[in-house]
């Protein structure tokens, strides 16, 4: 049973794909280089198609945009999540309008990918952030895989669907590792993965708290009951698999790693009490309001959501 | 020329009475450069236009008829009437979009500069048009350097009409258009806008130029906008200019200085049948059907993706 890691997995997708559909080129900085591993080996492989670009974000989001328009399939790498905030008006207001305001007469299939996301520990203020709620608010597709195999086909999916589509990989994921029992395989955008089930109540995770929340499952076993679904794209959302769920335990706990205020929590917490039947009121467990990530370890860590908060937000859940 | 002056004339009448709902940038005073540069483009070449971009559309070969129906919102125009006069597109023809953003289409136009170099389509030229504004958006001066590092066929064109909305050329951009593209590696000159014979011919070598492997050129077409910003200017009497300064330039009208080089019979053939052109788009986009407001969404994503009401 081959070990297959976070990164070995984006890496395999890239170069599948590649392989696959001569269409598909890297835009990004350092990606010749493969600094973050992800497009490590893929330069050499494929003369021309992985293009290191001066530090002009604005630029080569355009580019991929304009290329993709013009029958390439474009994946741009970003090498720290809050580039993103340079680039909103090149993906949110360019890419992602050009179907509808064209009338359908071409899409835009880019391919933004974010390694790196999230607190990095000890990075700070402009290296720490996790923005993919922001992308989700607008519309652009976009998935957080949670483990290596999700990751491979979250990224091939996300480079052969005509739209444009972000995929972030949370920092505290890149250097974990899975058994891979079986072939790699695309996986389908809007589908959540059910990755324990329970009765009591339903946590749903996202990204690197995935596993926190199937350790808190696990040590909460003899206690209560802990369903853990991974929605694995936060746009568009797997709404059938989590109402199912949700309306089964009528119990809901969310947990994400994106501010509170307007983020992902807040959505499916929202969705939940209108629609799935809550029993209870549902709890989120998110960053605080408007979080900005210390440089001290001890106040970056003190701002992410963790292990003994959604321990909490459970046990508050099911006393009610 | 004529074609593009006669259809922004009915575009500022139905501006005014509210059929083209959001307004208008109008191009009149400019025809010149979109029709100079567009003499030399065929059909696979690509152009990203301006909000200002009905000119460089109808030049590039797109249906009047379906480009007013698309100012007009109806379901018969170029893009469904989702688009209007700000994002007017026909990506067969290569007219990858007016932009509602200044200096937006720059870097578009090198990604699609890059992709036909990709694709062996090495006679492929982008253009990629916008005003003396978008010399201050940062987004244009690093498109300006990839296009050069890579030696893509692009050719820059900067409609210099002395104006960013209300802000005088001299006090929003320092330095010299033509200096500071020369400064990236593009090589760079500066026309008589108001000739289209003058910016045909500029065109004509810069486009050589790139068709030949000549890496981007940058033309800076000087000319002037003989109407506001933006229709609603005009609505809201707003008037930074000086009388005297818009008289000089309306003096030194593209249309007028054209006409004069013709035979008299051959202008007014040409008058005739622009005006029979405008006749058949005026009853084609007054006929055509509206859109339904159910249908809103349509278009908003290739792929599959369902969206929840908002109401």
């Amino acid at each position: 049973m081959p070990s297959l890691s976070y990164i070995a997995a984006l890496n395999q997708a890239l170069r599948d794909e590649m392989a696959r559909d001569e269409r598909v080129c890297i835009f990004g900085e350092d990606v010749c280089l493969g600094l973050t591993g992800i497009t490590k080996g893929l330069a050499e492989a494929h003369d021309g198609r992985v293009v290191d670009t001066p530090l002009s974000e604005q630029a080569f989001t355009s580019l991929a945009t304009g290329a993709a328009i013009a029958g390439q399939r474009p994946v741009v790498e970003f090498q720290i999540p809050s580039l993103l905030y340079l680039v909103f008006e090149q993906i949110a207001n360019q890419a992602h309008k050009f179907s509808l305001m064209t009338g359908g007469q071409a899409s835009v299939p880019v391919t933004y990918l974010v390694p790196g996301s999230g607190s990095r520990s000890g990075m700070a203020g402009q290296h720490s952030d996790h923005p993919y709620s922001l992308l989700a608010h607008v519309g652009v597709k976009t998935a957080v895989p949670a483990t290596p195999s999700d990751a491979y086909g979250l990224l091939l999916s996300a480079i052969r669907e005509p739209d444009p589509v972000a995929v972030f990989a949370p920092t505290l994921l890149m250097g974990t590792s899975e058994e891979i029992d079986g072939d790699l395989d695309a996986v389908p955008l809007g589908s959540a993965r059910t990755h324990r089930e329970g009765t009591d109540v339903t946590v749903v995770a996202v990204g690197h708290l995935v596993p926190v929340a199937l350790q808190v499952a696990a040590d909460l076993a003899g206690e209560a009951s802990v369903e853990v679904i991974d929605p694995r794209t936060v746009y568009p959302v797997d709404w059938e698999t989590l109402g199912k769920s949700i309306s089964r335990t009528g119990r809901l706990v969310v947990i994400d790693d994106s501010n509170r205020m307007c983020g992902f929590g807040a959505e499916i917490a929202a969705t939940a009490a209108e629609e799935f039947g809550l029993a209870v009121p549902p709890k989120r467990v998110s960053r605080p309001d408007g979080a900005v990530i210390p440089y001290a370890l001890n106040l970056d860590h003190a701002l992410l959501p963790d292990a003994l908060e959604l321990t909490k937000a459970i046990r508050a859940v099911l006393r009610r | 020329m004529r074609l593009i002056r006669e259809f922004e004339e009915h575009c500022l009448e139905m501006a005014v009475a509210g059929t083209i709902v959001g307004g208008i940038h109008p191009y009149i005073g400019q025809e010149a450069v979109a029709v100079g540069v567009s003499a030399h483009l065929r059909e696979d070449d690509v152009i990203t236009s301006t909000h200002r971009g009905h000119g460089h559309v109808l030049a590039k070969g797109a249906d009047p008829k379906r480009t007013l129906a698309e100012l007009y919102g109806a379901s018969t125009g170029l893009n469904r009437g989702r688009g209007g006069s700000m994002h007017a597109a026909d990506v067969g023809l290569g007219v990858y979009g007016a932009n509602g953003i200044v200096g937006a289409g720059a870097p578009i136009a090198v990604g699609a500069a890059w992709a036909a170099r990709r694709q062996g389509r090495d006679q492929q030229v982008a253009v990629a048009y916008f005003g003396d504004g978008a010399l201050s958006q940062g987004v244009v001066l690093e498109a300006f350097n990839l296009a050069a590092l890579w030696s893509l066929p692009v050719l820059f064109v900067c409609e210099n009409n002395g104006y960013a909305i209300s802000l005088p050329v001299d006090r929003g951009l320092a330095g010299d258009p033509v200096r500071r593209a020369a400064g990236f590696g593009l090589t760079a000159e500066a026309v008589d806008g108001m000739d289209v014979e003058a910016v045909t011919e500029a065109a004509g070598r810069a486009v050589a130029a790139c068709r030949a492997g000549g890496g981007p050129h940058f033309l800076e077409c000087v000319t002037y906008r003989f109407r506001g910003h933006h229709t609603v200017e005009h609505l809201m009497g707003i008037n930074y200019r000086d009388e005297a300064e818009v008289a000089s330039w309306t003096e030194r009208d593209p249309l007028a200085r054209q006409r004069a080089r013709l035979a008299p019979a051959v202008a007014d053939e040409v008058d005739a049948e622009i005006a029979a052109l405008i006749a058949e788009a005026v009853a084609f986009a007054g006929s055509s059907p509206g859109s339904d407001p159910r249908d809103a969404l349509d278009y908003l994503y290739a792929g599959t993706a369902p969206t929840r009401p908002g109401a």
